[in-house]
């Protein structure tokens, strides 16, 4: 069954095995509910009416400066939600993946400023270390065959843990110590914090790379053999064995690809902010998953996209980012965007459940 | 042994050369600005060492983790501690739970005193009670300085938040400002509502509250951002915390906005721009002092029988504000972390 689905992953309901074309059910249903049946077409529908809603209500977020800070934001989220989302299609979470980015910032700062180093050193460090924490993570999962709630669990509080006491630790404060006048710092900023200018806009380069990113995870899941694998493992991970997909391999580079999201986004906050604070990123994993989930991927796997978290994080930015353009009382600040995106996800799901009830 | 020694060498020769290939690419790449080698070592604050018999005294804060605001308070009970020959057993949480069961702790452990936080007075009400019956003198510091006598704690040591608010808002007044937004950066902190209060209740102008989630820096400074954007009236920014206030600064100069901000509370970066201008002054509730007074006080009521503020009034840390004028001469304490 899970073969049927890895080789069409955009289908949603894996088809009965049996003759091809006798139900009527794949080839004849009408393109429109066809399109609908992709998993990211109803948080497409979602985002578009959120953005058309807070249009209307928040003028300030007509103005394109407006939209590339609501893009910004998104964007810190969402290059997190694409490896947290093929993680998910893969059939595994990462509770980690908040404190994961600080552990990496935290790394690179340190390993730089320690030593006196170019802050290229740092950053590299902090790639092996994330990579390592992926690694970790994986191993830990596929050896003991523990739920990943609980391998990430483990995770989340040991790096909460030791970002807090190895910064102590080492820079003698709860917080590092600012890098911006060391060697690289520029260079580094350049590739992860810089922003350039559209039309009188200035936009941040993050978004540039949440969108390269985004298409580099489009096209593996959907043209790769690693993508067919990825949703073989997270559908049936025994069948999926039996006709030789490497489950092992798949399901560790998975966690390690979550751990190249949490380096790139930690570099990101160090050449942005110059200094960490070793308490951050706490509770933002719930934020990345929750981006994945109204991006139309299953808590249960074997189903999802990579453009559709894009379209989660994008929504997660616009309601943040929308009710402060909007003005609204602050106090109510969290339940509106606990109502936006309660009703961004009923779209989703009653948009699926209408296209593929036929 | 020859062999032996000759395979060990020639198994040591790749180590070797990768170490040296490691040393030569680290020099490489050292930092010619900036880093450790740049720091200057800082020696703490020392006042000698008292010859008293060894007390122990627990501090018990609701600190959540990582806050570097909390560090420094920390660093003051330490420092009074190393001087007065005080072993300090140091813990916190911020569940009210937890910290009145950390304070159970320290009665089980018999310590001959007691320094709380009273973020949530209301949870620690019995556990206090529970060391005045076990003998063990309690202060109080930082929060809940409306509630400590109520508690029956012997002293307090901390800030008005209303007070300090109230003063940041008078300051707004000279300043010439119209229009704030105050920047709460964790919904629902009752002491961080208190000190926008204040400032609504000195302020001429107008003051909006705006919340932000403090776990996120990127989205700290998208809200700010977002903010200055739908209300081009607004000229100051307050921040509640010295992180959000030079995250708030990068908001302003990106949205080409002509506000200015300013904070409460202090740290090193905050001194540095202070002094480049970027940020104009910060209300410093001087937590080193909360820390270290807190202890102390411990110290002479066991050696001296002494209350600080008579017993009858708390003893106020702040409102000191740092701003250009002054900011030179707290630069260097605020370097080694403890102003």
């Amino acid at each position: 069954m899970s073969m049927t689905q890895h080789a069409e992953p955009a289908v949603t309901s894996p088809p009965a095995p049996g003759p091809k074309g006798t139900d009527g059910r794949t080839a004849e249903r009408p393109l429109a509910l066809r399109l609908l049946a992709r998993p990211e077409v109803g948080v497409f529908l979602g985002a578009v009416a959120v953005l058309v809603f807070f249009l209307i209500a928040a003028p300030p977020v007509r103005d394109g400066d407006s939209m590339a800070n609501i893009l910004y934001q998104s964007s810190t989220i969402g290059i997190m939600a694409l490896p947290v989302a093929l993680l998910m299609i893969g059939g595994e979470f990462d509770l980690s993946a908040g404190v994961a980015v600080i552990a990496s910032a935290l790394t690179a700062s340190m390993t730089a400023y320690q030593l006196s180093m170019n802050v290229w050193v740092g950053v590299i460090v902090a790639l092996v270390v994330s990579l390592a924490v992926g690694l970790f993570n994986g191993w830990m999962l596929v050896k003991t065959g523990l739920p990943s709630f609980l391998v990430t669990l483990g995770t989340f509080l040991i790096l909460q843990g030791a970002n807090l006491a190895i910064t102590k630790l080492v820079t003698g404060n709860v917080a590092t110590d600012d890098i911006s006048n060391m060697d690289g710092f520029d260079q580094a900023k350049a590739v992860f914090a810089s922003s350039f200018d559209v039309g009188g806009v200035q936009v941040k380069i993050t978004i540039v790379w949440w969108l390269v990113f985004a298409a580099l995870a489009t096209w593996v899941l959907l043209r790769t053999k690693y993508g067919n694998w990825i949703f073989a493992v997270g559908g049936n991970k025994e069948s999926a064995r039996a006709v030789g997909v490497p489950v092992t391999f798949t399901k560790i580079s998975l966690f390690m690809l979550v751990g190249f999201g949490a380096w790139f986004v930690g570099m990101h906050q160090l050449f942005s902010f110059n200094t960490v604070q070793s308490g951050e990123g706490v509770g933002q994993e719930l934020i990345y998953i929750a981006a994945a989930v109204i991006g139309g991927c299953l808590l249960t796997g074997g189903y999802g996209s990579a453009i559709g978290p894009v379209f989660g994080a994008f929504m997660f930015g616009m309601v943040q980012q929308g009710i402060v353009y909007a003005g609204w009382n602050p106090d109510w600040f969290k339940a509106f965007l606990g109502v936006m995106l309660l009703g961004a996800t009923l779209i989703n799901l009653w948009v699926r459940r209408t296209a593929t009830r036929r | 042994m020859d062999r032996s020694s000759h395979s060990r060498s020639r198994r040591m020769t790749p180590l070797v050369a990768l170490a040296a290939a490691a040393a030569l690419t680290l020099a490489g790449c050292s930092s010619s600005s900036g880093g450790k080698k740049a720091e200057e070592s800082a020696e703490g604050a020392s006042a000698g060492k008292a010859n008293t018999p060894r007390m122990t005294v627990a501090l018990v804060t609701h600190q959540s983790p990582g806050d570097t605001f909390w560090d420094i308070v920390r660093k003051g009970a330490e420092a009074a501690a190393a001087k007065d020959n005080i072993k300090l057993i140091y813990s916190n949480d911020p569940s009210a739970g937890v910290q009145a069961n950390l304070v159970q702790n320290a009665i089980d452990q018999k310590v001959d005193g007691i320094a709380v936080t009273l973020a949530k007075p209301d949870a620690l009400k019995d556990v206090i009670a529970a060391a005045k019956a076990a003998n063990i003198p309690v202060v109080g510091l930082n929060s809940g300085v409306s509630e400590w006598q109520k508690l029956g704690l012997m002293e307090f040591f901390g800030q008005d938040e209303t007070v300090a608010g109230e003063a940041l808002g008078k300051r707004l007044n000279e300043a010439g400002a119209k229009k704030a937004v105050c920047v709460i950066q964790e919904q629902g902190n009752i002491g961080l509502t208190q000190r926008c209060d204040g400032v609504e209740k000195t302020f001429s102008g107008s003051v909006e509250t705006l919340n932000v989630n403090g776990t996120d820096m990127p989205s700290v400074k998208s809200t700010i951002t977002a903010k200055l954007a739908e209300d081009k009236a607004i000229d100051y920014v307050v921040t509640l915390g010295a992180p959000f206030a030079l995250t708030a600064a990068q908001s302003v100069s990106e949205s080409g906005s002509e506000a200015k901000v300013a904070t409460f509370d202090l740290n090193k970066d905050l001194t540095g721009a202070i002094s480049k201008g970027t940020i104009e002054f910060a209300v410093d509730q001087q937590p080193y002092l909360q820390g270290y007074l807190a202890i102390d006080s411990l110290w002479l009521y066991k050696n001296n029988g002494n209350y600080m503020g008579g017993g009858e009034q708390p003893v106020l840390t702040g409102p000191a504000f740092v701003d250009k004028s002054n900011v030179e001469a707290v630069a260097a304490f605020a370097a080694k972390g403890t102003r």
